[in-house]
């Protein structure tokens, strides 16, 4: 088991530095640079230099590679240029927005999604199967942005349930949330009854039943334990699409979250304020397949002992 | 005459398609007496596990009991709610399945998975119940019980999860046990083990068998009585000597002609020709008619009833009932 964590974190420090020498070069080959940007186009040269120098853009490329990878190591992710305060002070303002949005979403998302999954599975060719999987259809066919605009049409603008945008109590989350996890209650609904039904044909189903289980546990008890596996992985998954989805919702909704702050900073060439936002969403992406890794184990004995 | 446990009655299990009604179990009629050994025997898809299904209610979806009566010390299972029939499930009869690599939950400690067949129908605590599991482990022949209990599935042998299999049978003590091919999955050395420590327990416990099996010498070695099933309808019983010895229907003779014998090896291995017929467009005659070294013409349009041969043994065909009249 320690040799099995060991490994994972040697892995995550490996992904780590890639993705920081991609984020690194991408952005040094993307036209445009942050100090014309910060400055308007008509700042003089002088300015240009002074500047230049402050923030050691004259430096050799791997030298600044250098300085950024020493600087991540201390936990210092530079100042953004635009908005003039530490990057991880803008972080920490911004994430737990995005935390609870995703939280929200993902909550949403999973109950409904595996509730309507297992209800279609037991009734598998019932009317309620086929609305739950037209209605998941729709889920994973259906973009965010289409489902954010509708929503905020009819519930806030015509209905006036909730606020139109922004986030001045929970209530504010509920759309927002909902948008973002749409796509994912579809496929965590299809995924669920299509696992679901395949376990209750296993021979195990039976025994469980030989034993004068009752339905409810056989389905708990023996399906759904075997059944959850690949769902928890898309879990995981999920996690990262939630997290990278939140630009769309946030934006749209007016949230302060780190998925805008990556919007803003792209919008404005804010180096800084990009890496940051890029390698923090990395983390919590790592961090997701992480837990989820560890929950297999936990699920499946044949992975624990095999590994 | 001995005193009956189970008693199937005109039993009729369809299967309810969208192309028509199959008909795998086709009233057929059997009885389990206390303490002995029955047995199935026919080829696959004959119908012998619909009818051991149909028992434990465990039919699959289009499937369902039709019509008949399965009488377990005279109670109608049939008629019971879905709450009664757990209770007698595991309780008083319990099974046995052909694949013991399948028939066990992967992620469950195989020790639990028993220990939920004691805690479901028996008012016992959690310790107790692993007693009682770990004591009927070391009786199914399990070495090292204790730390068998802590195993998963996948790490045991297919004989040793087939011993979990059938300690989870009897860990309740059953008046019944149902096994359906719970050897075929084996290979021959444990097949042996395992049939042997299923006669030990039946004779040591009084626990009736109703024991399913394409294989004629598991059924010659275990049961005291045994029914031939074709097509969903039983062609042939009688006690285990007289129907191996002095077999009566073709089918039955087609089937102990197809056993090997060693000791004098033919030129060619000898068979019953054909296949079994669709359930879905049986003949309109015997459904053996087909395939038969001796079907008449009354075989093509009439379908032949139960012929008594006298204790216990009966077939369905004509024949005898021919054969009577030529002598007569």
């Amino acid at each position: 088991m320690l040799k099995s964590i060991g490994k994972r974190v040697v892995q995550t420090i490996i992904v780590l530095f890639c993705v920081s020498l991609m984020i690194f070069v991408l952005l040094r080959i993307v036209p445009g640079d942050a100090i014309t940007t910060m400055m308007g186009e008509h700042a003089n040269a002088d300015t240009i230099a002074r500047l230049t120098k402050e923030m050691k853009l004259d430096q050799p490329i791997y030298m600044q590679f250098l300085t950024y990878i020493k600087d991540i190591c201390t936990g210092n992710f530079g100042t953004s240029y635009t908005l003039n305060k530490p990057v991880t002070e803008l972080l920490a303002a911004a994430f737990p927005n995005t935390v609870k949005l995703a939280v929200f979403a993902a909550v949403i998302a999973w109950v409904i999604g595996m509730v309507c999954g297992i209800v279609a599975a037991v009734k598998k060719d019932g009317i309620l199967d086929r609305l739950f999987m037209g209605f998941s259809l729709l889920g994973v066919s259906v973009p965010v942005f289409m489902v954010a605009m509708v929503l905020q049409y009819f519930i806030a603008y015509k209905l006036h349930w909730v606020d139109i945008s922004g986030v001045k109590s929970w209530t504010g989350f509920i759309l927002p949330a909902v948008a973002l996890g749409w796509n994912s209650a579809g496929s965590i609904a299809r995924l669920t009854r299509s696992t679901l039904v395949e376990v209750l044909q296993e021979d195990y189903i039976d025994t469980a039943k030989a034993k004068g289980l009752g339905r409810g546990a056989v389905i708990i008890l023996h399906g759904l334990r075997n059944a959850m596996l690949p769902v928890i992985t898309m879990m995981a998954l999920q996690i990262s699409s939630l997290l990278s989805g939140a630009v769309i919702s946030e934006t749209i909704f007016s949230i302060n979250g780190v998925g805008r702050l990556a919007v803003d900073a792209i919008s404005r060439r804010d180096i800084p304020l990009l890496q940051g936002t890029v390698l923090f969403t990395t983390v919590i992406v790592i961090i997701g397949n992480l837990i989820a890794d560890c929950l297999y184990t936990v699920l499946d004995p044949r992975i624990r002992k095999g590994a | 005459m001995d005193e009956m446990l189970l008693e199937i009655k005109h039993l009729k299990s369809y299967f309810y398609t969208r192309k028509g009604v199959a008909p795998a179990v086709d009233d057929v009629s059997l009885q389990v007496p206390k303490g002995k050994i029955v047995g199935i025997v026919g080829e696959s898809g004959c119908g012998k596990s619909m009818t051991a299904k149909s028992v434990m209610d465990l039919l699959k979806y289009p499937g369902r009991v039709a019509d008949g009566e399965i009488l377990l010390e005279g109670r109608d299972l049939t008629k019971l709610s879905a709450k009664e029939k757990r209770k007698v499930r595991g309780e008083d009869i319990s099974m046995i399945f052909q694949e013991p690599m399948t028939s066990l939950n992967p992620v469950i400690k195989v020790g639990k998975q028993v220990r939920e067949a004691i805690l479901i129908h028996q008012k016992m605590d959690k310790a107790e119940a692993k007693k009682r599991v770990i004591e009927v482990f070391r009786q199914v022949g399990i070495s090292e019980p204790e730390k068998r209990y802590e195993c998963y599935p996948h790490e045991l042998s297919g004989g040793l999860r087939q011993r979990v299999m059938i300690a989870m049978a009897m860990v309740c003590r059953p008046k019944l046990m149902i096994a359906d091919e719970p050897t075929t999955a084996l290979d021959v050395t444990i097949e042996a083990q395992i049939l042997k420590l299923m006669k030990n327990l039946c004779d040591t416990t009084g626990m009736s068998c109703l024991l399913i099996s394409h294989n004629l010498g598991v059924i010659a070695q275990m049961c005291d009585y045994v029914y031939v099933m074709y097509a969903g309808k039983i062609v042939e019983q009688g006690d285990v000597f007289t129907l191996f010895d002095h077999p009566q229907h073709p089918y039955t003779k087609g089937l102990l002609a197809s056993i090997i014998h060693l000791d004098e090896l033919p030129d060619r291995l000898s068979t019953i020709p054909g296949v079994v017929p669709n359930l879905m467009h049986l003949p309109e005659g015997c459904a053996f008619c087909g395939r038969c070294s001796e079907a008449m013409e009354c075989c093509k349009t009439k379908k032949p009833e139960l012929h008594d041969l006298g204790d216990g043994h009966a077939i369905r065909c004509f024949l005898p009932a021919e054969r009577e009249a030529a002598h007569e």
